[in-house]
């Protein structure tokens, strides 16, 4: 197997992940795109450690990293949404403006 | 190109690689929440895949039990609170769908046109010489340690701050009425 076949897959799901941070209108929609992201950094650090083969298995010890990190911002990220949702009624990002002048 | 075909372990990679391409398009075209979630785990899934042909069996079911069993029910919890509507949503989207393709398409050119130039024919070593979780735990508790520590402190202050934000407080009217009962 080539690395390449890798790095370009999660080439692909970043720019998915990218598409949807863009497109998407309801909150929970864009965060779903952002665990696209972090999913495609996951496969490149799985990929550079099997193809560099560190002694520690730093690459995985960095993706368990980067696996708990999201679930922290998954359950940060979702409570927000659910406060701005109560606040306004709505999960449309196009209506959260609190913070403009 | 015929080399390659003849390996077994890629078939299941290409397996692999086209269930995850189609679950990602489908997380971010499909007009109905729940099966965008859903399809997430999909995914998800074929992600922990490749990472056991990948020789990552930890961070593989890691993956499933972090992801697939938690933060997808937190998302599906997300959705219903925020009473997304359940079924199809033309709305889902915002109409100028061509700015985030033409950025996606340029991203994604740029990303595969560098890796392709910085690492033309390099192989991994795949299936057959998995890393042990003896290593992958040492490793955490000896030379990764103090960020093994901040992270898990983190995750406490996660905790702490979610159950903050999704609290609700009363008014001084409300909690009146509630220390009268």
């Amino acid at each position: 197997m080539l690395v390449n076949q890798f790095l370009v897959l999660a080439a692909f799901l970043f720019s998915l992940g990218v598409y949807g941070l863009i497109v998407r209108r309801n909150a929970v929609m864009v965060l779903l795109a952002v665990e696209l992201m972090l999913n495609a950094v996951n496969i490149n650090l799985i990929a550079f450690e099997s193809y560099l083969r560190s002694p520690q298995a730093i690459g995985q010890v960095f993706s368990i990293f980067v696996i708990t990190v999201a679930a922290a911002e998954v359950g940060i990220g979702l409570a927000i949404v659910l406060m701005i949702f109560r606040n306004r009624a709505s999960a449309n990002v196009d209506d959260f403006n609190l913070m403009r002048y | 190109m015929g080399d390659w075909l003849s390996q077994p372990v890629n078939w299941v990679y290409a397996l692999f690689a086209l269930m995850l391409i189609y679950s990602g398009i489908r997380v971010v075209t499909s007009q109905n929440v729940i099966r965008a979630a859903l399809f997430l785990v999909g995914a998800l899934g074929s992600t922990a895949g490749l990472f056991v042909l990948l020789s990552a069996e930890f961070v593989a079911l890691t993956l499933v039990l972090v992801y697939i069993g938690a933060v997808i029910v937190l998302f599906l919890f997300g959705i219903m609170i925020t009473r997304a509507p359940l079924g199809r949503d033309v709305a889902l989207d915002h109409p100028s769908r061509v700015v985030g393709a033409g950025v996606a398409i340029a991203l994604f050119g740029f990303l595969s046109w560098g890796s392709i130039e910085a690492f033309g024919a390099a192989e991994v070593t795949g299936v057959g010489d998995a890393t042990s979780t003896e290593v992958l735990g040492e490793a955490l508790l000896g030379r990764f340690v103090v960020p093994f520590e901040v992270v898990s402190f983190l995750l406490l202050a996660a905790l702490i701050g979610g159950i903050t934000l999704a609290r609700k407080d009363l008014s001084p009217a409300e909690e009146e009425a509630k220390e009268a009962l």
